[in-house]
């Protein structure tokens, strides 16, 4: 872990952090983080969060369930062993498709879900045993945390921000060192 | 704001009126039905755009019952669409006067002695429904149901235009009430009114069906009517959310439709019972590529240009879409009816699209009307203040 210094300020009101990091944003300081319980909505275009590509993954993997589950009914149902579905021609894939929507939409539904899930994981770094990096676990019921590092900006001085913040309605502030080795941490 | 029917508008549809009036008028002289034809049409596109009243009733009953408070600022718009329904009304009793009288062949069911043993009309199964399928049975049944919602919409409307906080509050227990009966109604209508041609065949989704097509109809209306007066600059108040969460609602029942539309295919598909089939054998047999046709571009098209967050704010492609699946949606009753009722001889062409462009523009005239005598703004109603920030 590169050496960077965090500073977190804490609001009790997502209304009163969105109208702060609004204000941040315009006078030229980039927060890094928001850790909320819930979307604050409005807050990604302030804080410049680019949009989601989770929804193409989605498609793609919607895209690999229908075809899988497709090409699973073709190979059991038609090629290896023909089926005889409610008497209709056998042998033939598309006059049978309709007995095989019900699966393919089921397919479709469990891999985009599953993916989805793993895809998610993966994208935030969740994975089994992996620490929590919100600044306080607080942040999941009714804290909201502003996350803003000093190594981004570099027109600011750490006093500076913490004025800055000191000014502003957050109701608490601290400062974090992340470095290389623990020795050189604070904490 | 107050929307203004001006005369450029009634200029346009009085035209479309007229072309409608034409239109029916070769549809009544077309010798090969002997007038079939154009009751038939006349049924079509009389329940299509009753539905589309219907429609609006319901989903301002929903918002009501369900105490929403999104959709406030657009309560009007849902108001002078429902509004349509005495009028639809007026229409549904003629299509089915027609029956009555023997002016048209609609219902087989109403054929003289069908019902009567050794009369040489007498058709055993169709007898077998006679306890249900009778004429004054079916006329009771019309006339309630007409009756309940023409008495709805009204109250409903005089209720609103009150603006005061206990009307609201009556008009959600009012809703609740009126849900129930339409629960029960919009089914036993479809059955009456176009099951019913299809005499020998019967199926329990079909209320269903019906009522998803009429219901996205609906919707599809109130969207456009909706981004249209936004565009004028009428509904100042009514933000891109609004029309987001209307977009969202095409974009549901579309599927909501399709998934319905698919079941009852499948079932009838699957088990392949003789008395079941019939009803596909028709429309595969005539009608085969308008009927995958409408399905595929009911259910396809909503679904990958209205999917993304920006479409559903995208003013023009919600307007062509809306328009593409709102022709679709008609053509969807076009063919629950015409097959039953003009049997291979059914086509879309321009006396059919004449009449359809007609009794839209009929349609569009009276909800205009509507929406012309009350401010479109609600002045006072416990959750205007949270429709105007409604925001996500």
């Amino acid at each position: 872990m590169k050496k960077e210094t965090i500073i977190y300020a804490f609001y009790n009101d997502d209304d009163v952090l969105l109208k702060d990091a609004q204000a941040f944003v315009s006078q030229g300081l980039w927060v890094s983080d928001v850790f909320s319980p819930f979307p604050i909505h409005g807050l990604d275009p302030i804080i410049g969060v680019k949009e989601s590509k989770l929804g193409y993954a989605a498609f793609a993997y919607g895209l690999i369930g229908l075809t899988l589950a497709l090409l699973g009914m073709w190979y059991f149902m038609i090629h290896d062993w023909p089926m005889n579905i409610g008497g209709k021609p056998n042998f033939e894939f598309v006059y049978n498709l309709p007995a095989f929507v019900p699966v393919a939409f089921e397919f479709t539904v469990l891999c985009t879900a599953h993916g989805l899930a793993f895809t998610y994981f993966c994208a935030n770094g969740t994975f089994p045993g992996v620490k929590a990096d919100n600044p306080d676990p607080r942040t999941t019921d009714d804290l909201f945390a502003m996350e803003i590092k000093l190594e981004d900006n570099p027109n600011f001085s750490l006093d500076q921000i913490k004025s800055m913040l000191s000014k502003s309605n957050a109701s608490e502030i601290r400062e974090k060192q992340n470095c290389e080795t623990d020795t050189c941490c604070n904490k | 704001m107050q929307f203004i029917f001006n005369n450029k508008i009634k200029a346009v549809l009085a035209v479309l009126m007229l072309l409608g009036v034409v239109s029916s008028v070769f549809a009544f002289l077309d010798h090969a039905s002997h007038g079939q034809r154009f009751w038939s049409n006349f049924l079509i596109d009389g329940f299509f755009v009753f539905s589309l009243g219907l429609g609006a009733l319901f989903f301002l009953a929903l918002q009501y019952a369900t105490e929403a408070a999104w959709s406030v600022l657009l309560k009007r718009v849902f108001e002078a669409t429902a509004l349509f329904i005495p009028v639809g009304a007026v229409l549904i009793i003629i299509a089915l006067l027609s029956g009555t009288l023997h002016l048209s062949h609609t219902y087989h069911w109403m054929l003289e002695g069908i019902m009567q043993k050794g009369h040489e009309n007498y058709d055993a199964i169709i007898a077998g429904k006679a306890g249900y399928l009778n004429q004054p049975f079916f006329w009771l049944r019309t006339l309630v149901y007409l009756g309940t919602f023409i008495a709805f919409v009204y109250i409903f409307r005089k209720r609103s235009l009150l603006e005061e906080v206990a009307s609201y509050k009556g008009s959600v227990k009012l809703s609740a009430i009126f849900l129930v009966l339409f629960g029960v109604f919009s089914s036993t209508l479809s059955w009456d009114w176009i099951m019913s041609i299809d005499t020998h065949w019967f199926s329990t989704l079909f209320g269903w069906y019906v009522f998803a097509g009429f219901w996205c109809s609906a919707l599809i209306f109130m969207l456009v009517l909706t981004v249209a007066l936004k565009m004028q600059g009428l509904l100042p108040n009514v933000n891109d959310s609004h029309i987001h969460d209307l977009s969202k609602w095409v974009f549901a029942l579309s599927f909501l439709w399709s998934y319905v539309w698919f079941a009852q295919f499948m079932l009838i598909w699957y088990s392949d019972i003789p008395e079941e089939v019939t009803y596909y054998q028709e429309r595969f047999g005539h009608y085969k590529v308008l009927m995958l046709g409408v399905f595929a571009v009911n259910f396809i098209l909503p679904m990958i240009l209205l999917m993304s967050r920006d479409a559903k704010r995208n003013y023009t492609r919600i307007i062509w879409v809306s328009s593409i699946i709102f022709v679709g949606h008609w053509l969807d009753v076009f063919l629950m009816i015409t097959p039953g009722t003009l049997h291979e001889k059914g086509q879309v062409s321009f006396v059919e699209i004449g009449m359809f462009l007609g009794f839209v523009a009929l349609f569009v005239w009276v909800v205009l009307q509507n929406l012309s005598k009350a401010p479109l703004e609600i002045q006072n109603h416990p959750f205007k203040e949270e429709s105007e920030h409604h925001h996500f």
